[in-house]
C-alpha cells in the first residue's frame, strides 16, 4: 500500500495496555484483558458434550453410527477420531482447530479425545481452548452378530438348488460361475447336499436375486414357500421363513435324448434322436445325422420335462478305423464336419471283427487311429418310453459325442495342471451319503469336469482360471510331438490375489482345488 | 478521588452527565441514587444541575459546553447553541481549558464558534482511527485517558498537541468507549460501575487525582505563587 500511493505514513507501534482485570502489560485486544482473565472470565466450552456414551459391538470390532450404521475402526486410528469428533453435539458453535486421542487402557472401556477449539467472545477477541471429552464405550452386539450369536442356524430365506443326475458336474461348473459372479455373497451357509446345494440367507431379497442368477445360467424351474415364523397382529409384523425350491433340468451336455414326438414336432422334425451340446439358461440339442441344432429354453423344457436316454457315465470308447468327411457346417459359432466312419469298440479290439458303419458329426475332429467316445446303442438296453412311441425309427448302432484323449492322458497322469480353481466354502450335509466311496466318486468326477474345461473353450469361456503357482512345465511335455492333450493357453489364467489377512477378515475362506 | 457509580443499572455514566470544573450536569433519572451520587461529591464546590437536552436524557452525548441551563449555571459560563448536523457534539469534541480535538468532518463555521466561545485551540483529530473523538477520549487539563488501541506514536502526537501526560487504556471492564464510561474534571473523576480496581488506578493515576482536591490545588497554586514572591 504505502509503495502503491507513494505517501508518507507514520509507522505505526502497537501500544501496550493494561489487562483490566490483573494488570499485567499486554497488546490491546478487542477484549483488554489478558489470555489468562478472559479465560477465567469465559468458557467457551460451555455447552459442549464432555462425556459421551458409543456404543461399540465386541464381536466385530465395530462402533455405531446412529441412527443404524456400524463403522469399523481400530483403537487409535484416523476413523475412529473422526468417528468420535462427528458424536459430538455443538460442535458447529465454535471452531474445531485440533483433535487428538489422549493414550487410555484398551481394557477401561474409556477413549479420551483431547480437543483445541476456537470462538469469538467478548466483542470479537477470539479465544482458543482445550478440553477432552470422555467416551464411554458401551458393548452392545450389532444386529447381525446378535444373530449369529443367538443362533447360527438363523436364516430367512434357503435356496434349495437340486438337480436329479447321477453325477456333480451341473454343480462343478455352476459353483464356478457363481464364484465368478460372486453371486453367493451374501449367503451365511452353503451347504452341500445329495442331488444339490442348499444356500441360506439372511436376507429374502438376497434369496430372490439368487435364484434369479441361477436362472440366467441354467434351465430351471422354480417355485417359493414361506412359513410364519412369528407374528405381532397388533403391529402388523410377519415373520416369514422363505424357501426358494429351484430345480435344474436333469438334461446335461453331452447326454443322449431321445425327444417326446410333440417336442420334436414343435422343433420342426428334430431328431428324435439328438445330442445336447451345450447348457446354459437353455439347452442346445444337436442332431448328429444332419447337423440340425434348436434350442429349448427352460420354460418350454419344463413344459414336458424328458429324460436322457443316456448320459456320460455310459460313453464307451471307440476307436476309429477310417473316416470320409461329407459335409461342413457351422452352427451357433462352432464348425461341425458331417462324416462317415468306420468304427470299433476298444474292449471288442483284437478280440472280434464287430465293426460299426456309422454317420458322426465329429468329422473335424477324428482322424482313423483316434479314440473316441460314444454311446453303443447297438449294445445298450435302453428302456425309455419316447423310444418305443416311435414306429420304425431307424436307430444307430454308434452315435459319437466327442473325441477321447485318455489314451494321452495316461503319460501325464499324476503332473500337476498349470492352473487351478477356487471353490466354495461348502459344508457337506451330514445326512448325505458318506464314505471313501463318495469321495472317490467326487475326486472322479472333478478330475473329469477339470478335464472337461481343458477340452472345451466354450465351457471356460465365462469361468475364472487361476494360475497355479506350484506348477513348473516340464521338458518332457514340450518335447512331445505332434498332437499334445488339449490344454488351457497360459493367457487365459488369471494371477490370484492373494490377501491372506482380508480372506480371514472376510471368512470366505476360498480354499483352492487343483 | 474516582468515584464508582451507576446510571439507572448502567455503566455507560459518560452518557448521562457532564463534567467540568465549574459545573456538572446530570440525567432526569427515575432515582436520586446517580444525582446524590454528584451531589455528594461536588455540592460544596460546584453547582450540579438535573437537566435534559433536547428532552433526552444522553447530555453527556449532546452537549459540549447549553440554553435554559445559562440561569442555572454561574455567569462564567458562557452557553452557545450550534446549528451542526453532527448535532452529538459530546462525540465529536473533546477539550479542555486549553485545547478542543474535533471531529475531522465538523463545519469549519462550528470550527470557529469552538475556538471563540471556549477560547480554545481547535485540531481536527482521529484517536486509533476512530473519528468520534469525543468518544474514545476523554483529558483534564492534567491528563488524559485515550483509546487502547492508539498506537505509541499517535500517543505522542496526542499528547504534544493537548499538551497533557497520555495513556492508553479502557473503562467499564475492558470497554474502550473512554468517555462514555468516565467522565473527568481536574480533581475529580466519576466511572462506570464495571470499571475494576486496576482501571481506577490508571484513571487515578493519569488525572492526578489522588493528590488533586480543590483546595488542594489552591494550596498548589499559592504555592507557586508564593514561590514568585520569594
Amino acid at each position: 500500500m504505502e509503495q502503491d500511493t507513494g505517501m508518507f505514513t507514520v509507522h505505526q507501534t502497537i501500544g501496550t495496555v493494561l489487562c483490566c482485570k490483573c494488570g499485567i502489560l499486554m497488546q490491546p485486544n478487542a477484549a483488554n484483558m489478558c489470555a489468562n482473565c478472559l479465560r477465567s472470565e469465559v468458557d467457551i466450552t460451555e455447552g459442549l458434550q464432555k462425556h459421551v456414551i458409543i456404543i461399540h459391538c465386541p464381536e466385530c470390532d465395530t462402533y455405531l453410527q446412529p441412527p443404524r450404521t456400524w463403522i469399523r475402526a481400530q483403537l487409535e486410528s484416523k476413523e475412529l477420531l473422526t468417528f468420535c469428533v462427528k458424536r459430538l453435539k455443538n460442535l458447529n458453535k465454535v471452531r474445531l482447530v485440533h483433535a487428538e486421542f489422549i493414550w487410555t487402557e484398551p481394557h477401561s472401556k474409556r477413549i479420551k479425545v483431547k480437543l483445541r477449539v476456537q470462538k469469538e467472545v467478548l466483542n470479537g477477541a477470539i479465544l482458543e481452548q482445550a478440553y477432552t471429552v470422555e467416551y464411554v464405550v458401551q458393548d452392545q452386539m450389532c444386529e447381525s452378530c446378535s444373530r449369529v450369536q443367538a443362533n447360527p442356524d438363523q436364516w430367512v430365506a434357503a435356496v434349495q438348488l437340486r438337480q436329479h443326475v447321477s453325477h456333480r458336474r451341473t454343480f462343478f461348473y455352476l459353483e464356478q460361475l457363481i464364484l465368478k459372479h460372486d453371486a453367493a455373497k451374501h449367503a451365511i451357509r452353503i451347504t452341500q447336499m445329495e442331488h444339490g446345494i442348499d444356500f441360506f440367507f439372511n436376507n429374502r431379497s438376497h434369496g430372490v436375486k439368487f435364484v434369479e442368477f441361477v436362472g440366467k445360467v441354467a434351465p430351471i424351474n422354480s417355485r417359493h414357500d414361506k412359513q410364519l415364523v412369528s407374528h405381532d397382529s397388533k403391529s402388523n409384523n410377519y415373520n416369514y421363513k422363505y424357501t426358494f425350491s429351484v430345480e435344474i433340468s436333469p438334461i446335461c451336455r453331452e447326454d443322449l435324448i431321445c425327444l417326446p414326438p410333440k417336442v420334436s414336432n414343435g422343433l420342426g422334425n428334430l431328431g428324435p434322436l439328438v445330442i445336447c451340446s451345450k447348457v446354459s439358461n437353455s439347452i442346445a440339442l444337436l442332431d448328429p445325422l444332419n447337423l440340425r441344432q434348436s434350442y429349448l429354453d427352460g420354460d418350454q423344457y419344463f413344459r414336458t420335462s424328458f429324460k436322457s436316454l443316456l448320459t456320460s457315465r455310459q460313453l464307451v470308447e471307440y476307436i476309429v478305423l477310417d473316416i470320409e468327411p461329407i459335409s461342413e457346417v457351422v452352427i451357433g459359432g462352432s464348425k461341425y464336419v458331417s462324416a462317415d466312419a468306420q468304427v470299433a469298440r476298444v474292449s471288442d479290439f483284437g478280440k472280434n471283427d464287430t465293426i460299426f458303419n456309422i454317420r458322426t458329426h465329429l468329422g473335424h475332429l477324428l482322424n482313423p487311429g483316434d479314440y473316441a467316445l460314444g454311446y453303443d446303442l447297438h449294445g445298450a438296453n435302453a428302456n425309455d418310453i419316447e423310444l418305443d412311441k416311435y414306429r420304425g425309427l431307424i436307430i444307430p448302432e454308434v452315435i459319437l459325442v466327442k473325441k477321447s484323449y485318455e489314451e494321452k492322458r495316461q503319460k501325464k497322469r499324476g503332473k500337476p495342471r498349470a492352473w487351478k480353481l477356487k471353490s466354495l466354502n461348502m459344508e457337506v450335509d451330514n445326512n448325505a451319503v458318506k464314505g471313501r466311496d463318495n469321495e472317490e466318486k467326487m475326486n472322479s468326477e472333478y478330475e473329469q469336469f477339470m478335464r472337461d474345461l481343458e477340452e472345451n473353450p466354450d465351457l471356460r469361456f465365462n469361468l475364472s482360471l487361476y494360475r497355479n503357482k506350484e506348477y513348473q512345465p516340464s521338458e518332457m511335455a514340450s518335447v512331445t510331438d505332434g498332437e499334445d492333450v488339449p490344454n488351457v493357453p497360459l493367457d487365459e489364467l488369471l494371477a490370484d490375489l492373494d490377501l491372506s489377512d482380508v480372506e480371514v477378515e472376510d471368512g470366505d475362506g476360498d480354499d483352492m482345488r487343483e | 478521588m474516582a468515584t464508582r457509580l451507576q446510571y439507572e443499572n448502567n455503566s455507560e455514566i459518560g452518557v448521562f452527565s457532564k463534567l467540568t470544573n465549574a459545573y456538572c450536569l446530570v440525567a432526569i433519572g427515575g432515582s436520586e441514587n446517580f444525582y446524590s451520587t454528584f451531589e455528594a461529591e461536588l455540592a460544596d464546590v460546584i453547582p450540579v444541575v438535573k437537566t435534559s437536552i433536547a428532552g433526552t436524557r444522553i447530555i453527556g452525548r449532546l452537549c459540549a459546553e447549553l440554553q435554559h441551563l445559562r440561569n442555572s449555571l454561574p455567569d462564567s459560563v458562557v452557553v452557545q447553541r450550534i446549528d451542526e448536523r453532527l448535532s452529538a457534539l459530546g462525540n465529536c469534541i473533546s477539550c479542555n481549558d486549553h485545547v478542543a480535538l474535533t471531529h475531522p468532518d465538523l463545519d469549519r463555521e462550528t470550527e470557529e464558534m469552538i475556538a471563540d466561545v471556549l477560547g480554545v485551540e481547535v485540531f481536527r483529530q482521529t484517536i486509533a482511527g476512530n473519528i468520534l473523538v469525543g468518544s474514545f477520549c476523554a483529558f483534564s487539563n492534567r491528563g488524559g485517558l485515550v483509546h487502547p488501541h492508539t498506537s505509541v506514536e499517535d500517543l505522542d502526537e496526542l499528547s504534544t498537541l493537548l499538551q497533557v501526560p497520555l495513556v492508553a487504556g479502557t473503562v467499564n471492564r475492558g470497554s474502550e468507549v473512554i468517555a462514555a464510561g468516565l467522565t473527568v474534571n481536574d480533581w475529580t473523576a466519576f466511572c462506570g460501575s464495571d470499571t475494576t480496581a486496576t482501571e481506577l488506578s490508571v484513571i487515578e493515576s493519569v488525572f492526578k487525582i489522588r493528590e488533586a482536591q480543590p483546595s488542594a490545588l489552591v494550596d498548589e497554586m499559592r504555592k507557586s505563587l508564593i514561590d514568585t514572591y520569594v
